[in-house]
């Protein structure tokens, strides 16, 4: 046992609103420069739909993620040697288009237009080429509420062995948001996949970044992440990714999207798993194992055994006291209301989901269909079962029905404890919980309160580094010395340095 | 003054090449790390890149090889292999005549697609256009010369070249004069293969040291990394 730490993420997708406030912000931070326009770290998809990048769960076209090949995990693109046979053109490496062409507007021509019979226009512009587009034809959220015909959006992976053809009616039409980032896997094919070896997880919090300086612009990443959250940048020619915004997390603070998520739907917290086992669980012959494969390589933090080995491995005193108090650790493995992202990829992921209610059909609201205890059967809401499945564990219904009846029990027994004032004990039983941690998950899911979401410690950099050779330092650069990551060249076609300016000169 | 500048560009000048490609790709390695990538703009623009850059990479890396072992292997080592310089230099003309044409192939397409597909060309550094232009520039001189290395097919003029080669590598003094009489063809080739290696460092064509051959011997499939300072910080 090797045990390491590892701070997980969860959404809880049955509040998520859609504002997409997460992406903005984390787009005004981390992607707003040359090259990264078109790149998102954080988006958000309307369900059912193909997605952003287009078609990207459907590794059949991309390659991305691994295989079990007689036995022994391999990235889907292929052994080494077929790997690196790709390096002169990607065959698996998406278009721009296929994200989408990243554009402004020729705003400056409402302005500046001469007198004419007709309105001045902002035509849409290329921020590649510079040139005017005819027209934008997709953007990061093109499917943003259902936009567009169901034929397109029903591309979505996610039906796979779903009658898909009657939610295109009205009538049974269902839709749900997936705000997506880098899932910091346990098992990353994108580390896997990098030639260079310039892509790395951090052993301290198991954030997965990529070391600029050794970048060399292969490409292969980008194919290899199944999420495709590895953004190349045509500016620089080197790849960018989430990273998790490690220097707030570092400082104890929640990542930019948690931090300014109005519905309060993000969760941070550590998790403690057993390194030397990740092989195993992710080598799972049959892909609906994943999930409980997933889950039997994390470590409970109570449990003496582990906290003396992570004593032993390293893990810092108050890295185990959070590991406690993991939101993380509750919903994943407590009440087993989360789950991994597509766990048939074999990454193991490690942003975690809370599946979504949602209305009941409209048979069951004309009473076709029986209603339990007053709770309606979770196969008769409109979203099928089998399509979060398909979503969240590789097509295994039974473990995401029984985390909707958990959080269909939760709504029961607290409208039967404020409104009745009668504290139902049954409710809670029935779904295997006690009432305690039904007012538990109350509290953590439905209040959310700003400490219950956020366990994050803060980090150890006094270990890492000598503080004072960081004294008078520029933080966040880019490449060598204090550059602001603007993309004028110098002699070796790198952006030129910005002298350091003391606190003087800048006032 | 023909003398003059035959030894300033066939003895001096490959030293000036030589050193500034060194000692230009250590300090930009060493400086500017960010700036040390391939460049690619598949991105961007996918179609003619599958075929173009195929095409040309593979006949670059064989006509690179081609050079590296014709040029340098000592003839001493040929003559004991008892290779006779006729055949070794038919080789040269068959090998290097097929990878030539695969690489100007690749290149026409790679440059057709920098100039006239509008994304890449707003994306690309003068640099870029140069280093494209100036390598099919380069393989179209080194096809050139096949025509005129037929008319004598025993091999000393191919000799005269290696010796050449070797003795600028060995610092002998005089090696200039070995290719005085040569076609000015291959003079072409040569003061152009040189300004490239001059414009190595300045250009994406620093990536060719980054060939990522670790990654075949690379243990596992894993990278972590742990940010705890040695033991000498205490």
């Amino acid at each position: 046992m090797k045990v390491r730490a590892q701070i997980g993420k969860v959404l809880n997708l049955d509040k998520c609103i859609g504002c997409h406030t997460c992406s903005v912000t984390c787009k005004n931070v981390w992607t707003s420069r040359d090259g990264m326009e078109y790149a998102w770290f954080n988006n958000v998809e309307t369900k059912p739909g193909i997605g952003y990048p287009k078609d990207w769960e459907n590794q059949k076209r991309w390659n991305g993620g691994w295989d079990l090949r007689h036995g022994r995990l391999q990235p889907r693109m292929g052994g080494k040697w077929r790997l690196l046979a790709k390096i002169f053109a990607n065959p698996d490496l998406p278009e721009i288009d296929d994200y989408y062409e990243p554009f402004t507007f020729d705003y400056a021509n409402l302005q500046q237009a001469g007198e004419s019979k007709a309105f001045p226009t902002a035509r849409p512009r290329s921020l590649v080429s510079g040139q005017q587009m005819e027209k934008v034809v997709w953007g990061p959220n093109w499917e943003e509420i259902l936009g567009g015909e169901f034929a397109g959006r029903s591309a979505d992976y996610n039906f796979e062995g779903v009658q898909k053809e009657i939610y295109g009616e009205f009538e049974n039409t269902f839709m749900m948001y997936l705000p997506r980032l880098c899932e910091h896997c346990l098992n990353p094919t994108c580390v896997a996949a990098c030639p260079s070896g310039s892509i790395y997880k951090r052993e301290e919090d198991g954030i997965v970044l990529i070391d600029q300086e050794k970048c060399r612009g292969w490409r292969m990443c980008v194919s290899g992440c199944p999420y495709k959250k590895i953004y190349f940048n045509w500016k620089t020619g080197k790849s960018e990714k989430c990273i998790f915004c490690y220097p707030r997390i570092e400082a104890g603070q929640p990542t930019v999207c948690s931090e300014t998520c109005v519905g309060r739907i993000r969760y941070l917290g550590v998790m403690l798993y057993d390194a030397d086992r990740i092989e195993e669980a992710a080598s799972a012959e049959n892909v609906e194992d994943l999930y409980q494969a997933q889950l039997d390589i994390f470590l409970d933090p109570n449990d003496p055994e582990v906290i003396a080995q992570a004593r032993r491995d390293g893990v810092p005193e108050n890295w185990l006291e959070a590991a406690r108090h993991s939101p993380v650790w509750k919903m994943a493995m407590d009440w087993k209301v989360a789950f991994p992202l597509h766990p048939e990829y074999r990454t193991l992921p490690m942003v975690w989901y809370v599946p979504p209610l949602s209305p009941i059909n409209a048979a069951a609201s004309a009473g076709k269909i029986a209603a339990r205890n007053g709770m309606p059967d979770v196969r008769s809401l409109r979203i099928p079962v089998k399509y979060l499945a398909n979503l969240l564990t590789a097509g295994k219904e039974a473990p995401v029905v029984d985390a909707l009846e958990r959080m269909l029990a939760m709504r029961a027994y607290m409208r039967a404890k404020t409104v009745g004032g009668v504290v139902d004990e049954g409710i809670a039983r029935e779904v295997g919980l006690t009432a305690a941690q039904i007012e538990d998950m109350y509290h953590v899911m439905a209040i959310a309160n700003y400490e219950d979401r956020f366990v994050i410690p803060s980090g150890h950099r006094e270990d890492a580094e000598d503080m004072f050779d960081e004294r008078g330092g520029c933080g966040f650069s880019f490449g060598n010395g204090c550059s602001g990551g603007t993309s004028d060249a110098n002699l070796f076609g790198a952006p030129p340095r910005k002298r350091l300016q003391t606190p003087s000169e800048v006032f | 003054m023909a003398d003059f500048i035959h030894h300033l560009l066939f003895g001096i000048y490959p030293y000036v090449a030589l050193a500034v490609l060194i000692v230009g790709s250590v300090i930009r390695y060493d400086r500017e790390p960010y700036s040390w990538r391939a460049g690619s703009s598949q991105l961007l623009r996918r179609r003619q890149l599958i075929v173009g850059s195929v095409l040309f990479h593979l006949g670059v890396l064989m006509i690179f090889a081609g050079h590296l072992v014709g040029l340098l292997t000592p003839i001493a080592l040929w003559d004991a292999l008892g290779v006779p310089h006729g055949a070794k230099q038919l080789l040269a003309i068959v090998a290097g005549g097929v990878a030539g044409v695969m690489a100007i192939i690749g290149a026409t397409l790679l440059i057709h697609r920098r100039f006239f597909d509008p994304r890449v060309r707003a994306a690309s550094a003068f640099s870029d256009n140069l280093v494209i232009l100036l390598l099919w520039a380069q393989l179209a001189l080194g096809l050139s010369t096949i025509p005129v290395s037929m008319q004598h097919l025993d091999g000393h003029e191919m000799v005269k070249f290696m010796e050449w080669a070797q003795g600028v590598f060995t610092f002998r003094a005089g090696a200039a004069d070995l290719i005085r009489d040569v076609a000015p063809v291959f003079k072409l080739h040569l003061f152009l293969g040189l300004t490239i290696l001059l414009l190595f460092p300045f250009t994406r064509l620093v990536h060719m040291l980054s060939a990522p051959v670790r990654y075949i011997w690379r243990p596992g499939y894993q990278v972590v990394r742990s940010r705890k300072l040695s033991p000498r910080h205490g």
